[in-house]
């Protein structure tokens, strides 16, 4: 699961243009998860400012 | 709004500023979307463009230049600064412009000519029908509606989920997407007519940090590292913060911005049946600065003359549209990111202390350019042994 930290999310879209899914959509000044994410983290590693963090449910 | 257009424009900002701009004038009926509620912001640029480069396309104006620059350095790791000045290079360097001005400047001249602008309204996937792009389907404003097109120009940036939807990848790899963070930082000591760019793995893992100044006491403070390099505590934020914190403990941010350049090569191909793909979204961002203003503008607007011209001829298959993938491809633009690409991809690889040694060799000299291919130049004329190394280039140095 994608947890977005809206707080620190700065809107920027960086995230977007790396995800291999296409799952996260920049709508207006917010982000969402629009479809289905696989938990690869690589647009956690991308955000410049640690927004994003994917969280493995036990 | 209306249901149908000649030429749909998706992103306000340079690329689908000139594209809406050039089909309208052609005299096709032009309608350009963006998906925020206003032209130009927030920024995520570091507003840097070359003087020669920017009159190409718009007539330079005070309104959204915030600093005429007439020198740049480039700084090692080491402290070595490699100087390049106007005055000994005898041609002109750069501005720093005012984004949010300057977008709408561009979005308004479009709007002169005769384009419908709509903001607040993105497109949510193409209408497609045999293979084709025929418009796309949006939410304005939360209101669903379909937009038909004989071409659509996708100039959505650096998300490029437009062209991705139409079955292009547009997927940018980690290693080659710049993770970048800048503050708009006032009351700080800067030379208000030099551009500086601190290199190294310590500064900036396989970018640089800029200062871009806006002002006498004013700049772009920002920084880009490679996504491979950027992890839970280090990551483009915290490269900046450190730098701000040891450079300017005492300055002011006022805006604080975040953005992701592309720097991997260009899409394989930017066209498709009815689809046009320009700017970021097309992957034109030169790959050494990261510089994409100019490059959106050039493909903005060649993309409109190709569609304007096979709507004519009322043929917009991805054939009769290649010319446009072609003529930038050949282009002086199309020439200069393939070539730097692989400076790039050469320069990623280069530690501190190699990064030292190549800046101390060129340290004293007099630029007679303003450029990134005469600095390379330069480079392999004190440095042979680069050649081997970049060999590659040698058919695009000569």
């Amino acid at each position: 699961m994608l947890r977005i930290n809206r707080d620190k999310c700065g809107y920027c879209g960086t995230c977007v243009a790396v995800c291999p899914e296409d799952a996260l959509e920049l709508i207006d000044a917010y982000l969402s998860l629009e479809r289905e994410c696989i938990g690869c983290g690589i647009c956690a590693r991308a955000c410049p400012l640690g927004a994003l963090e994917v969280v493995h449910e036990e | 709004m209306k249901s149908s257009y000649d030429i749909l424009v998706i992103g306000g900002g340079p690329a689908g500023a000139l594209a809406a701009k050039t089909a309208a004038e052609a005299g096709n009926s032009v309608c350009l979307i963006e998906k925020r509620p206003a032209i130009g912001t927030p920024v995520r640029c570091a507003e840097g463009i070359g003087k020669e480069l920017l009159k190409e396309f718009v007539k330079p104006d005070p309104r959204w230049i915030s600093a005429d620059i007439e020198s740049a350095r480039i700084i090692a790791p080491n402290g070595t600064a490699i100087r390049l000045d106007q005055a000994q290079a005898g041609n002109e360097v750069g501005y720093v412009l005012d984004r949010k001005v300057f977008d709408r400047e561009l979005v308004w001249q479009a709007a002169e000519a005769g384009a419908d602008v709509i903001v607040k309204t993105r497109a949510t996937v193409p209408i497609m029908e045999n293979g084709a792009v025929r418009g796309a389907k949006v939410l304005s404003a939360g209101v669903p509606a379909d937009i038909r097109a004989e071409v659509v120009i996708a100039a959505d940036g650096t998300e490029a989920q437009f062209a991705r939807r139409a079955g292009l990848d547009t997927t940018v790899p980690l290693r080659e997407m710049m993770s970048c963070a800048q503050y708009v930082m006032t009351d700080i000591d800067i030379n208000a007519g030099c551009t500086d760019f601190f290199l190294g793995n310590e500064i900036a893992p396989e970018g640089y940090l800029w200062i871009f100044p806006k002002g006498n006491r004013t700049a772009n403070v920002g920084i880009g590292i490679s996504g491979r390099k950027s992890r839970e505590g280090t990551r483009a934020k915290d490269y900046l913060d450190r730098f701000v914190a040891k450079n300017f403990p005492n300055g002011k941010t006022i805006e604080a911005i975040a953005g992701g350049v592309p720097v991997c090569r260009p899409l394989p191909c930017t066209v498709g049946d009815g689809l046009l793909v320009a700017g970021d979204a097309a992957r034109v961002v030169d790959p050494i600065t990261g510089g994409g203003i100019g490059n959106a503008m050039y493909t903005g607007r060649l993309a409109a003359q190709v569609a304007s011209r096979c709507i004519e001829a009322g043929n917009c298959s991805k054939e009769a549209m290649m010319p446009y993938d072609t003529e930038w491809r050949a282009s002086k633009m199309g020439a200069g990111i393939e070539r730097n690409y692989k400076v790039k991809e050469y320069f990623v690889t280069l530690d501190d202390a190699k990064l030292n040694a190549l800046a101390d060799s060129i340290a004293s000299i007099s630029f007679s350019e303003f450029s990134v291919l005469a600095l390379i130049k330069e480079l392999i004329k004190r440095n042979p042994k680069l050649l081997l190394e970049l060999k590659a280039l040698k058919d695009t140095l000569s």
